[in-house]
């Protein structure tokens, strides 16, 4: 197996305990590994975002400009460091689809972690690429990361074409208009996958909709709190 | 009337676009009606991206055939899960479902230009001599030739006599290195050269993507977007990372020559390989023994330092080359420090500047720096060493070709570190003795037990500047 970072080969340790059973393989060496930044300690109970308070700056703004927060909250796994924006650049933008193999793990142990105790019936829906954006990259990073959970998946938003998230200042993401349209209506508790999460905007969007047309209840998993 | 006056395309200008490319269909900026129009009258031709050659897959733009480098995509094009190549991703994913194109309609003219060069220089008998096989091996289109040339032989300048020639028959060339820095050297050199020939730079950082110049100056990468291109390839460096070691990129350059076509070799430590076929006769070279300021190349003298690895682990410099540092021979040259890491390069830097300060060596610790790969500010660094503004730069292997500083002294720490091999060494002892004003300088070797790379970087040395006619 070799490393799918840095291609490095990876050479398994054997010890008493993997010795007459194999480990699964990993995705990436240790020494990539341990640059990814995992969020650990004190964290915002709305976002994720480590903070010592208990709702940060951003999610009080939130509280104070909505009525009411169509979103639960949002767990997220790791930081924005710079390994993760070179995986990220290389991932979405070059399209090198396989590197989300390098997450599967860590969003199956979220997934144990925060919302495993939750209803059973809880279905992931990953949030959608415009059909434009879609034809240009070849595939969703949101659904390649909603399918490594171990419940149902299903799309039912679409996106309308607009100019790249990426590419706004924090108060025009922020005034967008909703760029989503519900196709069927969900009456079950949903968690919305997607892969950075900055301002929140995108994912109140989608749990808008979803929640004005009857889902008792909306969660957000992001692969990383920008 | 002929059937393209109404066409809505200019066939010239398109030929001189893509004429000795291999393009993915996202790279081809034309509309779709015209793209079509193009492929059924044949002046472009489709190729499959990704073939099944005996049970492994093979990419077509950079003949990639290791299989963790290929990977599946479940296509939101196609609707099919398909493999793409991993390797060459950085320049736009080649999937499978996707083809490759390739220019067939009318090739451009390249223009004869009378009298293209506008250097004003000198060669000496040496380099001249060299640039007459150059223009040889162009003129009777031999296939193959090596220059030889040790470090410091002026290499560029034996070129353009070359160059000339070529342009003064409507070839095209292009003069490919591996190093992106080189290529942002080469440029205004070359222009100056050059002064009424259009040239393009490409490399990864370029902004000028068209790559339509009749003179093109590329990173070996950017090779991977030509076929049947050039009549003339310059391959500078071909020893140096990454084209020794990645296969694509030798690959890129024999698909980017014409089928007629001269490829001209430069390097100063050819590799075992070349070695092996000059001395097989398999292919033709002419060698470089002397610098252009026809002095010999320093002889690196080995020093053993004990306890140089427990020194380097708790970030101190080798005992041994605080003691030199002190009786250099010449105290007013600056001084280049090569370590094997960049973690090394970072630590050590402010125990050195202490050391040095104290032993009088430096004047300030601002006057002692470092440098590698992956510094943002590694070009002002680089250019603030030429300047004299800083008196030591500590460096990994980055620096160890293509630079040129005038009047430096050279120390590597833990020579016997498995990334100097003897190409490196021999590079980094290259780079000490560059101007006729002080054409010798020190190379320390610091390390705790010679290694084979060692001893032969200094045999190599000697040979060469035997076969430069220097005894000893």
């Amino acid at each position: 197996m070799n490393c799918l970072w840095c291609y490095n080969e990876i050479i398994p340790e054997i010890t008493w305990t993997n010795l007459f059973q194999l480990d699964k393989p990993k995705p990436v060496c240790n020494s990539c590994a341990d640059k990814l930044e995992q969020l650990q300690g004190d964290r915002c109970i709305k976002c994720s975002r480590q903070t010592d308070a208990e709702i940060c700056s951003d999610c009080q703004w939130w509280k104070a400009n909505q009525e009411t927060d169509p979103l639960e909250f949002n767990y997220s796994v790791f930081a924005y460091n710079e390994l993760m924006q070179e995986i990220i650049a290389k991932w979405k933008y070059r399209g090198d689809y396989a590197l989300c193999g390098i997450f599967k793990t860590y969003l199956e142990d979220a997934f144990q972690e925060r919302f495993s105790k939750l209803k059973r019936e809880i279905v992931v829906v990953p949030i959608p690429l415009s059909k434009e954006r879609a034809k240009e990259r070849g595939f969703n990073q949101a659904k390649a990361l909603a399918e490594f959970l171990p419940t149902k998946c299903t799309d039912i938003l679409l996106r309308k074409h607009g100019e790249k998230q990426s590419k706004k200042t924090r108060m025009e993401r922020i005034d967008t208009e909703n760029p989503f349209i519900l196709e069927n209506p969900i009456n079950k508790p949903v968690i919305l996958v997607d892969d950075i999460y900055t301002t929140g905007t995108t994912l109140r969007h989608a749990a808008d909709l979803l929640k004005n047309q009857g889902c008792p209840a909306i969660y957000g998993l992001t692969l990383i709190r920008g | 009337m002929p059937s393209n006056v109404n066409a809505p395309f200019n066939l010239k200008e398109l030929s001189i676009q893509y004429d000795g490319k291999l393009l993915l269909r996202k790279e081809i900026l034309l509309d779709e009606p015209v793209f079509q129009q193009l492929l059924s009258s044949n002046y472009l031709t489709e190729r499959k991206s990704i073939i099944r050659k005996n049970l492994k897959f093979q990419c077509q733009r950079c003949g990639n055939q290791t299989a963790y480098l290929f990977a599946k995509i479940p296509c939101q094009l196609c609707h099919h899960t398909h493999v793409y190549c991993r390797k060459c991703i950085e320049m736009g994913r080649v999937s499978e479902c996707e083809m490759l194109y390739y220019w067939t309609g009318p090739t451009p003219k390249w223009l004869r230009h009378a009298h293209p060069c506008s250097w004003q220089g000198q060669l000496t008998s040496v380099q001249r001599q060299a640039a007459e096989r150059i223009v040889a091996a162009i003129r009777n289109k031999e296939s193959e030739l090596l220059v030889w040339a040790v470090c410091g032989a002026g290499k560029t300048e034996m070129l353009f006599l070359g160059i000339t020639e070529a342009l003064q028959h409507g070839k095209r060339i292009c003069l490919a290195t591996p190093r992106a820095d080189v290529v942002r050297e080469l440029l205004p050199r070359l222009q100056k050269a050059f002064s009424t020939v259009s040239i393009q730079a490409l490399h990864g950082g370029s902004g000028d993507k068209h790559g339509t110049a009749q003179l093109m100056l590329a990173t070996t990468h950017q090779l991977l977007r030509y076929q049947n291109a050039f009549d003339v390839i310059i391959i500078d460096e071909i020893d140096a990372f990454p084209y020794h070691a990645d296969p694509s990129l030798p690959f890129a350059s024999n698909r980017a020559k014409k089928a007629e076509s001269t490829t001209i070799y430069l390097t100063a430590t050819p590799r075992k390989q070349q070695k092996e076929l000059i001395r097989r006769k398999k292919l033709s070279h002419i060698f470089v023994p002397i610098r252009f300021h026809g002095q010999p190349l320093p002889v690196p003298k080995k020093i053993l330092s004990h306890g140089l690895k427990r020194d380097l682990h708790n970030h101190l410099p080798p005992a041994a080359f605080l003691k030199w540092v002190n009786v250099r021979k010449n105290p007013n040259r600056q001084l280049l420090i090569f370590v094997p890491s960049i973690l090394l390069a970072e630590k050590i830097k402010p125990v050195l500047a202490i050391k040095l300060k104290k032993a009088g060596v430096l004047k300030s610790k601002e006057k002692l720096q470092s440098v590698h790969a992956s510094d943002p500010d590694r070009e002002s660094k680089v250019q603030a060493f030429r300047e004299r503004d800083t008196f030591i730069l500590i460096t990994t292997t980055i620096l160890e070709r293509g630079v040129t500083f005038p009047s430096v002294d050279v120390a590597i720490f833990d020579a016997g570190h498995d990334v100097f091999d003897e190409a490196a060494l021999v590079q980094i002892a290259g780079r000490a003795g560059r101007s006729p004003n002080d054409p010798t300088g020190e190379v320390l070797f610091f390390h705790n037990g010679k290694t084979e790379a060692m001893v032969q970087a200094i045999d190599s040395i000697k040979s060469m500047n035997k076969r430069g006619g220097f005894s000893k």
